[in-house]
């Protein structure tokens, strides 16, 4: 196609004004900076390991039922044919149940340390696995400090398998299939915030029950899940060591350190070649 | 006019020979049943069945990585370390052709080949550790950057780096297969290469280091700390040129008689210049240690079983051969250097693997250790690596000096 002037302004006012009425029906009026994280809140004080969050997630998800049940002392972990277990434990107030999910991070670790976009902070709130995008190289496995995403090893077409909040349910309106069904109302689904809110109420009101720390709100600069416990975390196996800031934090520094060694470096060396450029061999063997 | 004219006229015969002369350069040359071949053949067959039990059935039929330890041998080992032994590629191009230190010229050439192969190879047996490979090409391809990502760099950079040393490589290709006027304009984009090529390395070497920088519960704390980065990028200074001396020293006996009299000659001078900067590296990456280390408050873990191992890597594989090579420079004794580069190989090995295995998971209930297939993959990738390498060197003027004809054309 040959463009002359008179085509070329036809074809600049078609897409200015596609720009400008494109830009303009589209957009929404919500300001996607409004949106706020979900969350689920778990109360483990009203927990009593009835499992039927794992038959809920197993049916949501296409995962075989679960065939063991909780036992004081033995850790069942989530894999990849379960992501969600319950656990029981024998702490200072007697037994307490703790689930074990994906934690839903504000600022998830595997979603930093994926090369690919497929682990992805969905604005929602959910962090979501994405197949197509996925190769498969377990760096997230890596960074996650809560050892949540797992992989299929004896699959030829592997995947990444985790908790995702249900987004799909979410995306239909509906309340993830854990908190839908749990009967003794140990998990909340919400606005992040309001789980907070609703979190420090139950602490307040209840300051004999519940220990003063909801876990979550901080650590690992803060995550979807919400954890109130009757004891300290450590006696229920949470990772206390975890940061209060975010993790891909930790890689900042070096990440933004590379645009400045692009930069400095090309001109550095280029500038040294130039300078010894003349060196006779005879300079260099005092070497 | 008549310069013109010979070039076009030797231009049309190289065509139409070029592929008769591919076909016979790859025939083999010399001796078939040798020691080398005779272990590694039986070994890269069995390494082959393996790799295709590994696609068929996935990568726990062969492995023993669990969920807790993602990467294992074919990461810590073949990614994480190799490409440390790599290192001196980006180094010797930078004393030869940004500092012009002539003397070292007669090694660029085989020390880029093996710089290559190493990133081809190791970075190729990734390939076999991604789950999902047929997806390797998204972060290249640009529908979903993870720029947040280390590994992402990482990725870019060993892509673009292992052009930059092909470019640097280029023209002995080019004197290979006598074409004169590809070897002109390759030559003349040298020099661009290897600053890009240098640029790429501190980055990726680093990089490699700050691809662990997340895991910060999971490290051992006498091998995690924020400098890893830094740690690991001293360390390739060392951990290449040791390796340049160990493999020059193989080279030198096996393909002797590609090797000039002079270069011969030489080649023990270089040796000793090495030696003198592998100490200096190696003290400034002993004295970073030891900051980190003081940084760090970890005292109390020194009295542990990791704190001894920290220790004897510390001492044993540092310390010492750092003296070794002081030492060895001051007598000028050529084989006590060859002592303390294979030493300080073993001591990076030993630090990568700290970081990237053994320390990895420390304190875990079940500790990962490669199954017998995952070492069989290894060995027949290295041995792959060193049949093209020998390949290369057969053929190219790699060791040897240049065809007569390079010199007249400049």
């Amino acid at each position: 196609m040959r463009i002359d002037r008179r085509n070329f302004f036809r074809v600049l006012g078609v897409t200015g004004a596609a720009l400008t009425i494109g830009k303009g029906t589209i957009a929404t009026p919500k300001n996607e900076n409004e949106i706020e994280f979900n969350g689920i809140l778990y109360d483990s004080t009203r927990c009593v390991g009835c499992q039927t969050c794992e038959y809920s997630c197993a049916e949501a998800n296409q995962l075989p039922e679960p065939v063991d049940v909780p036992e004081i002392g033995v850790l069942r972990k989530t894999d990849e044919s379960r992501r969600t277990v319950i656990n029981g434990y024998n702490t200072s107030k007697g037994e307490v149940y703790v689930k074990r999910q994906c934690m839903h991070c504000n600022m998830p670790a595997c979603t930093a340390a994926c090369l690919t976009q497929a682990m992805h902070k969905a604005k929602e709130g959910p962090v979501i696995w994405r197949g197509e995008k996925c190769m498969g190289c377990r760096y997230c496995m890596v960074s996650c400090p809560f050892d949540v995403p797992k992989f299929e090893y004896h699959s030829p077409n592997p995947k990444i398998t985790k908790c995702n909040m249900c987004y799909d349910r979410q995306l239909e309106g509906k309340l993830p299939a854990c908190v839908e069904k749990c009967e003794a109302e140990a998990l909340v689904f919400g606005k992040r915030r309001e789980l907070i809110k609703e979190a420090r109420k139950r602490i307040q009101e209840n300051p004999d029950l519940y220990i003063d720390h909801i876990y979550g709100e901080e650590e690992a600069g803060g995550t979807g899940f919400l954890y109130l416990s009757p004891v300290p975390f450590e006696q229920l196996g949470f990772n206390t060591k975890v940061q209060k800031t975010s993790y891909p934090e930790l890689s900042k520094g070096f990440l933004y350190s590379v645009p400045t060694v692009f930069v400095l470096w090309p001109a550095l060396l280029l500038g040294i070649q130039e300078a010894t450029k003349n060196n006779k061999p005879k300079v260099e063997e005092n070497e | 006019m008549s310069n013109m004219d010979s070039f076009t006229i030797a231009k049309e015969r190289e065509d139409k020979n070029l592929w008769r002369f591919l076909l016979s350069e790859m025939k083999p040359k010399g001796k078939i049943f040798t020691p080398f071949n005779i272990i590694s053949v039986p070994i890269m067959i069995l390494g082959l069945v393996l790799i295709i039990i590994r696609f068929w059935k996935g990568i726990g039929s062969i492995t023993n990585l669990t969920q807790e330890v993602p990467w294992g041998l074919w990461i810590g080992f073949d990614v994480v370390t190799g490409v440390a032994f790599a290192g001196g590629a980006y180094v010797l191009t930078f004393m030869v052709y940004i500092l012009n230190m002539k003397n070292y010229h007669s090694i660029v050439r085989v020390t880029v080949l093996n710089g290559f192969l190493a990133y081809v190879f190791y970075a190729g047996a990734l390939l076999l550790d991604l789950g999902r490979p047929w997806n390797v090409i998204n972060p290249i391809i640009g529908n979903s950057f993870g720029t947040s990502s280390v590994l992402f760099l990482v990725a870019w950079h060993f892509l673009l780096y292992m052009i930059a040393q092909l470019i640097e490589f280029s023209p002995a290709i080019a004197e290979w297969l006598g074409a004169r006027r590809a070897r002109k304009i390759l030559s003349s984009m040298t020099i661009a290469a290897v600053i890009f090529g240098i640029t790429l390395s501190t980055l990726h070497q680093s990089g490699l280091g700050a691809l662990y920088l997340m895991a910060k519960d999971k490290i051992h704390p006498l091998w995690y700390s924020e400098f890893i980065p830094i740690l690991f990028f001293v360390s390739s200074i060392f951990a290449g040129l040791s390796m340049v001396i160990f493999e020059g020293s193989i080279s030198h006996k096996v393909f002797s008689d590609q090797i000039s009299e002079k270069n011969h000659q030489a080649h023990t001078k270089i040796i000793h210049g090495l030696s003198k900067i592998c100490a200096g590296a190696m003290f400034a990456y002993f004295f970073l240690q030891v900051l980190v280390f003081v940084h760090g408050k970890h005292w109390t873990m020194l009295n542990t079983t990791m704190g001894y191992w920290y220790l004897t890597e510390m001492t044993g594989f540092v310390i010492c051969p750092m003296m070794l090579f002081f030492f060895s420079y001051r007598k000028n004794n050529i084989l006590l250097i060859k002592v303390a580069s294979v030493i300080t190989m073993v001591g990076i090995i030993i630090n990568r693997l700290n970081v990237s295995v053994i320390g990895f998971k420390w304190d875990a209930a079940s500790h990962y250790f490669p199954t017998w297939m995952e070492i069989v993959v290894t060995l027949a990738v290295i041995f792959t690596e060193i049949w093209i390498f020998r390949w290369v060197i057969n053929r190219m003027p790699v060791l040897r000096d240049s065809p007569s004809w390079v010199k007249n054309i400049k």
